[in-house]
């Protein structure tokens, strides 16, 4: 059981400044996020494109802002829980106890939602039957590449991880590549390597074809591609992959009792708590009258929630405004030495 | 303005005078109408207000930006009518336009 003031939901920009305030008032924290790593949206879908409205940033890339985040909070030793997703929250008596996918628990005063527009999930076939095969002969991530070995592996997708993967596991195994238009997404130097495989008849590129349904009894036998024009193609399969990015979904948030509209959860401005007690919202998934999605506006909910949680943190505390500036109890917390 | 008509999962028709100015996108969110989500609020980078474009319209509306296509390979079910909803930006030359939204948005 990790016990800790604050655990914050979501290490985006908004969740991570949020330990910056925490951590200057004092509070501890520690956050969870489903992704791999900090950066929730802006690492994983604009690392490399810049950003131009960060107060007094004229410009930066996601990557560069996540990485000043983690810069700004290293002195509160925040810790992260990745590839981990909140999936049950109790009340015991005035904290809460949450537990994660990957069975983590904590016991909190508080808890700040900052999970963006939810958690990133893969994108998966629109074709149902492939349901029924998930986790067994059809993946939309590679854990163990072993078992692919001598196998026939039908891969999906135009992007960098479909290329990576194609290239790879032709080394040990039938590949056929299966795409939905001639262009590719991925970067043109494995474009070139795949074609150049599919030239030497190391691998089977099939282009302007789409999943049409996928056979089988307790494994995958053979898949159906339709092409653009409509003629279908049945070919053998050992295994099905996917790689069509990913999705944001809310998932179990949507159980906890708060009030949810159009996927966003509704907060006061005071403090940006929600209809539930101890818990907040702040950042894309909160709204409010003029709430505007923007990373400024984020870190303006994050440090209001931050107090909004000293009271369930330290209920016989009084807490005092202060600024860093001058401050000799924030200086200490960051660590400053004069 | 323009009239755009959405023609949505659930077999009903939603045709609504948008601002020049806005996207298709905003104009389905702003007026409620079901199966866009937006979730990256426009930025093309999510494809989650994938929409089919009526066939006679592909022509007449503005080319792809290379960004775009790439994200449709992220979209539910893409076909050769697939567009982004948050890349066309609604005028006076849009009058008429129709859209079909998808039963998913992933």
């Amino acid at each position: 059981m990790n016990k800790t003031d604050v655990l914050i939901i979501g290490a985006g920009p908004t969740g991570l400044f949020c330990a910056h305030q925490l951590g200057i008032i004092g509070l501890s924290c520690e956050i969870v996020d489903n992704l791999d790593k900090a950066g929730g949206q802006c690492i994983e879908l604009y690392p490399d494109k810049p950003i131009y409205d960060i107060p007094a940033v004229p410009e930066c890339t996601g990557e560069e802002l996540t990485n000043n985040l983690l810069q700004q909070i290293k002195p509160f030793n925040v810790k992260f829980h990745l590839n981990e997703r909140v999936e049950e929250l109790k009340k015991v008596e005035n904290r809460w106890n949450v537990k994660t996918s990957g069975g983590v628990e904590f016991d909190v005063a508080a808890i700040v939602i900052a999970g963006g527009v939810g958690s990133f999930e893969p994108r998966k076939f629109p074709v149902k039957e492939c349901e029924k095969f998930e986790g067994d002969s059809l993946f939309y991530s590679i854990k163990d590449k072993s078992i692919f070995k001598d196998k026939t592996i039908s891969i999906f997708g135009g992007g960098d991880s479909a290329l990576d993967w194609a290239i790879e596991l032709s080394n040990t195994s039938s590949v056929n590549l299966i795409h939905r238009r001639d262009g590719f997404s991925g970067a043109e130097s494995s474009v070139q390597k795949v074609k150049e495989l599919n030239d030497q008849g190391n691998l089977n590129l099939f282009t302007k074809y789409q999943m049409d349904s996928v056979s089988g009894d307790k494994q995958i036998e053979t898949i159906k591609i339709k092409h653009d024009e409509g003629e279908i193609k049945e070919i053998k399969s050992d295994y099905v992959l996917g790689f069509f990015g990913l999705i944001m979904q809310l998932g179990p948030i949507l159980d906890w009792g708060l009030n949810i509209d159009k996927k966003t959860v509704q907060v006061n401005t005071e403090n940006f708590e929600t209809n539930v007690q101890g818990i907040f919202a702040i950042g894309d998934i909160c709204s409010y009258p003029g709430k505007l999605k923007l990373i400024l506006s984020g870190f303006h909910e994050g440090a209001l929630a931050a107090r909004g949680c000293f009271k369930y943190a330290k209920p016989d505390e009084k807490l005092r405004f202060e600024f860093t500036t001058t401050s000799k109890a924030a200086q200490e917390r960051l660590g400053i030495k004069k | 303005m323009a009239k755009i008509t959405y023609h949505t999962y659930d077999n009903k028709t939603h045709s609504i005078d948008v601002q020049n100015g806005l996207t298709v996108m905003e104009g389905a969110i702003q007026n409620d109408i079901p199966g866009i989500d937006a979730d990256c609020g426009g930025g093309m980078a999510c494809a989650t207000c994938h929409v089919y474009v009526k066939e006679d319209w592909l022509d007449k509306l503005p080319n792809k930006e290379d960004g775009e296509e790439d994200m449709l390979d992220m979209a539910f079910e893409p076909k050769n009518n697939s567009r982004l909803s948050c890349q066309l930006i609604v005028s006076d030359e849009l009058d008429g336009l129709e859209v079909n939204i998808p039963s998913k948005q992933g």
